[in-house]
């Protein structure tokens, strides 16, 4: 399991570790039941804080990836495919609205828009 | 929540300096970092935790019991580093083995011989011999091998080079993987503390300034660069401290997130050091009797 921590990026360490785990399930690295390392050896190996591990793995489990088991420790949750759908229509959305918020700063009407996206979806 | 140590209005007089109503709680598993400048009241604090000092108030808990440090089966399992090594000088690494087997009924040789080979300490050489960061990697290893639960470390980092301070972090983290030891140290060295540190203690003339959680430290404060006409707009709320050049103004803020969205402004995380500097700046101007 490889977790590349950045320091001169924007994004909060915390959200750089769910990221990158969440990614990891969503694309099978990680498989239900698969154990993570515990919070206090991830903060060691990736030398940061448990604070911060503690806080990724809270959002990771608030989130549904994960479960935390007292004393066993936490474990890939069994996918729920719902959930799944619905982070990727999350990003869909994300790249969508980037996509919409650069054509109006280009003056591009929503007609043009939706005829570069459907020409998109043709390429493919 | 279990607290390893806990302070609760420490305060303590001496001519031209006062410790003023101390008061926090370090959580049991996590490392606490301890900054402000010389002569803040770090060693004070810490000298009063330990008892080591008579307080004229305030009450003091360690390991969850009132004054632990009086208590010899509390302070058998708080190692304690200070800045200066205090080792005679003619003691090789058994000599300091024997004694200490004989001052801790829980010292555990094994364990400290094993963290002096792994720090390469040689065992031919008395501790005269021994370099700054050697005789400090031999009191971590005394420190560590009495089933210590809490560690207590003043200022014992600086001094010593990037490589040594590394591989004691890296050994702080080794001690908390258990999650009833706690790591409680001062240092002026901000980066080291704003690596591993769970939470941020700051204390300046005598006052805790802030006690707060290092990511939302971090996360939460910014550094707005900009003109002097654009720092007095900024919510008065939201300034913690200012900094002015000839050519601009720095202001440091918290709910920095609010500012992100601004394109006028130039945004920086705030390090540790910057969050200091400012704070303890600011501290000054105002006289908060």
């Amino acid at each position: 399991m490889d977790i590349i921590i950045s320091n001169s990026s924007g994004k909060p360490i915390y959200e750089q570790i769910t990221s990158q785990i969440k990614g990891m399930i969503m694309n099978g690295t990680l498989k239900p039941g698969d154990p993570l390392p515990s919070m206090r050896l991830l903060a060691k190996e990736l030398r940061i804080s448990v604070i911060t591990t503690k806080r990724a793995y809270e959002e990771l489990e608030r989130d549904g990836f994960i479960t935390t088991v007292v004393g066993k420790g936490s474990f890939v949750k069994e996918a729920d495919q719902e959930f799944v759908r619905e982070e990727r229509l999350k990003a869909v959305e994300g790249h969508l609205q980037a996509a919409v918020d650069a054509a109006r700063q280009c003056g591009m009407e929503e007609q043009e828009v939706v005829e570069l996206v459907k020409l998109l979806f043709e390429e493919m | 929540m279990e607290y390893a140590i806990e302070v609760q209005g420490l305060t303590k007089r001496y001519p031209g300096f006062t410790l003023d109503n101390v008061s926090f709680s370090v959580p049991s598993g996590s490392i606490v970092g301890f900054i402000g400048e010389n002569g803040a009241g770090k060693s004070t604090t810490i000298k009063a935790i330990l008892d080591l000092i008579h307080r004229d108030q305030g009450e003091i808990r360690l390991l969850g019991k009132k004054d632990g440090a009086a208590f010899p089966e509390i302070k058998e399992q708080i190692g304690v580093v200070f800045e200066e090594s205090y080792f005679p000088d003619n003691l090789k690494i058994a000599d300091v083995n024997g004694i200490m087997k004989r001052i801790f009924q829980n010292w555990e040789s094994e364990k400290f011989f094993s963290y002096c080979h792994r720090f390469e300490l040689p065992d031919k050489k008395s501790v005269k011999e021994f370099s700054r960061g050697m005789k400090m990697k031999l009191s971590i290893a005394v420190a560590l091998s009495h089933q210590t639960r809490l560690l207590i470390f003043d200022e014992a980092t600086s001094g010593l080079d990037p490589v040594v301070r590394n591989e004691i972090l890296d050994i702080f983290q080794e001690f908390i993987q258990e999650e009833e030891h706690t790591v409680f140290l001062s240092s002026h060295i901000t980066s080291d503390i704003e690596r591993i540190s769970d939470y941020i203690l700051l204390i300046h003339r005598g006052r805790v300034l802030l006690f707060e959680n290092k990511d939302t430290l971090l996360y939460e404060y910014g550094i707005v660069r900009c003109t002097p006409e654009q720092a007095a707009r900024l919510e008065p709320s939201q300034i913690i401290g200012t900094r002015s050049s000839q050519f601009e103004t720095e202001v440091l803020v918290r709910n920095a997130g609010r500012l992100r969205e601004r394109e006028d402004l130039v945004l920086d995380r705030a390090t540790l050091e910057e969050i200091l500097l400012f704070t303890v700046k600011d501290g000054k101007g105002e006289e908060r009797e």
